[in-house]
């Protein structure tokens, strides 16, 4: 599938797939230039579930619209995948990534059609999401928010101060979502902050919280359509991911959270990638 | 003030049903009249002010007017990187209110103290700052912006009983408030400080000083056409504000005597020295920092003197 026909119209759900996520992540990171590659790798198959089996998206400016919140704003490009995949982007807006006068920067803007918050300092979305959600439950609607942090996020203190307050009022319809590949920008989570037991914190905390497969596109939309989000206190999927998912040379590799690719590691990745899903 | 902005919060809460409370834990004698009408639009999220903020922006996002309310450090430093990426940058109706802006909280000391808040909120071209003088005042100007769009910070103090004389709770946005005209000085005020200005103002009036009274409460949008106004003819502006004297008020009319070309020399009474651990009362720290009655005179009168 090429990125063009991929984008071309208005898509069905059903459309979003991991492969092709990566693809564009890989396409576009190329032809900008720029870095970033292994989280959106990460999270691809979590955008996936989430664009192609979960939320509920009656249209980018629908007030009932499920929130969704990419608080590891650094990994925007996959994001900005799944929008084009289902057609709010344009091939044309996409190949503007980067690019002067652009809307889709490294980091996601509100601007865009489809991105409810924008992001780029970490620690914030949480807060945003649990906002989402005690709005949704004022207006008595059924809305979720889903918020995706990374594990290195969690040094953030805002975070907890976030976690403190959900599960205190019971934010039945907040949905979080731990990236949790063990990487941050300078090192692995364990050697610059542990975070260690993840899971264990989030409970102590008061969430509910279910560990899953980061790449299983069917097991997190399972899970996620068998959570209260009703009643009871909110939700966190501790999902277990492998940095730069997909590609071997970028698979937990420090390097890749900044490096673009020269034109050989590009071959090899689509190689890859494609090779993958045979 | 504070007393005002509740009474007056609390009905247009029972007008608008998108206006929502929260609070850093603060406000113990004085929210309770919003909590008992309103209490499923009052949170007390606890003492984090950077999630009261991001529950803010998410709020909202979702179509509520949100105030989140604390003691202006607390409220405009502890989450500052929230306020700016949150409702500001998505432009988005919350509102932040700094209770006690200066030195309201006199003995509490220097953490208490907001002394940077107009600096660090008026250099953003999307938020609206205003700063009440008295109660009365922060009746109108509340009743005037909390339903503009974007985001505003309001700079409250606590005092519900001292009025500004001649100032009778007039407020425009954008405008300042002139209750004296000057031709030989204009002082130009901001905050509950402006009853001492004022105070300055009769003495030098008394020893037959032609001194002027401008207060500036909409300190963005800012007030430039009536500063013009009030200074093109003056040839002396002495500001006061209960605030460090750069970044403020005395920053604001440097820039507007600056960029139009105005004769008037330029004066700021404001904090010129960072916290050396001294503290006590808002009218003793008034006087300590030159911001009294007294002190202000002196001011005036020495900058007469040195332009004679």
């Amino acid at each position: 599938m090429s990125v063009a026909s991929a984008t071309s119209s208005a898509r069905p759900q059903g459309a979003v797939s991991a492969r092709a996520i990566r693809r564009i992540v890989l396409e576009q990171s190329k032809r900008a230039n720029v870095g970033h590659i292994g989280s959106a790798l990460s999270v691809a198959d979590v955008i996936a579930a989430l664009y192609d089996r979960v939320l509920n998206l009656p249209g980018p400016t629908h007030p009932d619209r499920d929130r969704f919140i990419l608080s590891k704003g650094h990994a925007a490009l996959a994001l900005y995948a799944a929008l084009a995949l289902r057609g709010w982007l344009t091939t044309d807006q996409l190949d503007t990534y980067c690019g002067d006068g652009s809307h889709l920067g490294v980091h996601p803007e509100h601007v865009v059609p489809g991105v409810d918050f924008a992001i780029g300092s970490l620690g914030h979305g949480l807060s945003y999401g649990a906002g989402a959600a005690l709005a949704a439950r004022l207006q008595g609607t059924q809305r979720r928010a889903f918020v995706l942090i990374s594990d290195g996020e969690c040094n953030e203190g805002s975070v907890w101060e976030a976690a403190m307050f959900a599960a205190h009022h019971r934010l039945s319809s907040l949905i979080a979502i731990i990236d949790l590949n063990g990487q941050q920008a300078f090192g692995y989570t364990d050697e610059v902050l542990s975070l260690s037991p993840m899971a264990g914190r989030w409970r102590a905390f008061g969430w509910d919280v279910v560990e899953v497969d980061g790449h299983d596109v069917a097991g997190l939309a399972r899970t996620i359509a068998g959570l209260d989000t009703t009643s009871g206190p909110p939700h966190m999927l501790v999902a277990r991911t492998v940095f730069g998912k997909g590609v071997s040379f970028m698979e937990s590799q420090i390097k890749w959270h900044y490096s673009p690719m020269s034109d050989g590691e590009y071959r090899q990745a689509l190689d890859e990638i494609d090779a993958e899903e045979r | 003030m504070r007393g005002a902005f509740v009474r007056t919060l609390v009905e247009i809460a029972a007008e608008d049903r998108r206006v929502v409370l929260l609070t850093g834990d603060l406000g113990y004698m004085a929210l309770e009249p919003f909590v008992e009408r309103c209490p499923d639009r009052f949170f007390n999220v606890g003492v984090a002010e950077q999630n009261m903020v991001g529950v803010a922006t998410g709020l909202a996002e979702a179509g509520f007017i949100p105030f989140v309310y604390s003691i202006d450090p607390f409220a405009v430093l502890r989450p500052y990187e929230f306020i700016r990426n949150g409702p500001i940058a998505h432009r988005l109706p919350a509102r932040i209110v700094g209770i006690g802006g200066g030195f309201e909280y006199g003995p509490q000391g220097q953490s208490h103290h907001g002394l940077e808040d107009l600096a660090v909120m008026r250099i953003h071209p999307e938020l609206t700052v205003v700063a009440p003088a008295d109660h009365l005042q922060t009746v109108t100007a509340l009743r005037a912006t909390w339903d503009r769009p974007g985001p505003v910070y309001y700079r409250l103090g606590k005092d519900d009983r001292t009025t500004v004389p001649g100032l009778e709770g007039r407020f425009t946005l954008g405008r300042a408030e002139c209750l004296r005209a000057g031709a030989d000085v204009v002082l130009v005020t901001v905050g509950s400080v402006a009853v001492e200005a004022a105070a300055a103002v009769d003495t030098l009036v008394a020893r037959g000083v032609d001194a002027g009274l401008l207060v500036v409460a909409s300190l963005q949008p800012a007030p430039v056409a009536d500063l013009i106004a009030a200074l093109r003819r003056a040839p002396l502006c002495v500001t006061v504000e209960a605030h460090y004297f750069s970044g403020g008020l005395g920053s604001l009319v440097a820039e507007v005597i600056a960029e139009e070309q105005l004769a008037c020399r330029l004066v700021r009474c404001g904090v010129r020295r960072g916290p050396d651990g001294v503290s006590g009362s808002q009218s003793w720290l008034h006087h300590s920092h030159g911001l009294s009655n007294a002190a202000l005179v002196d001011a005036v009168l020495g900058a007469r003197d040195r332009s004679v």
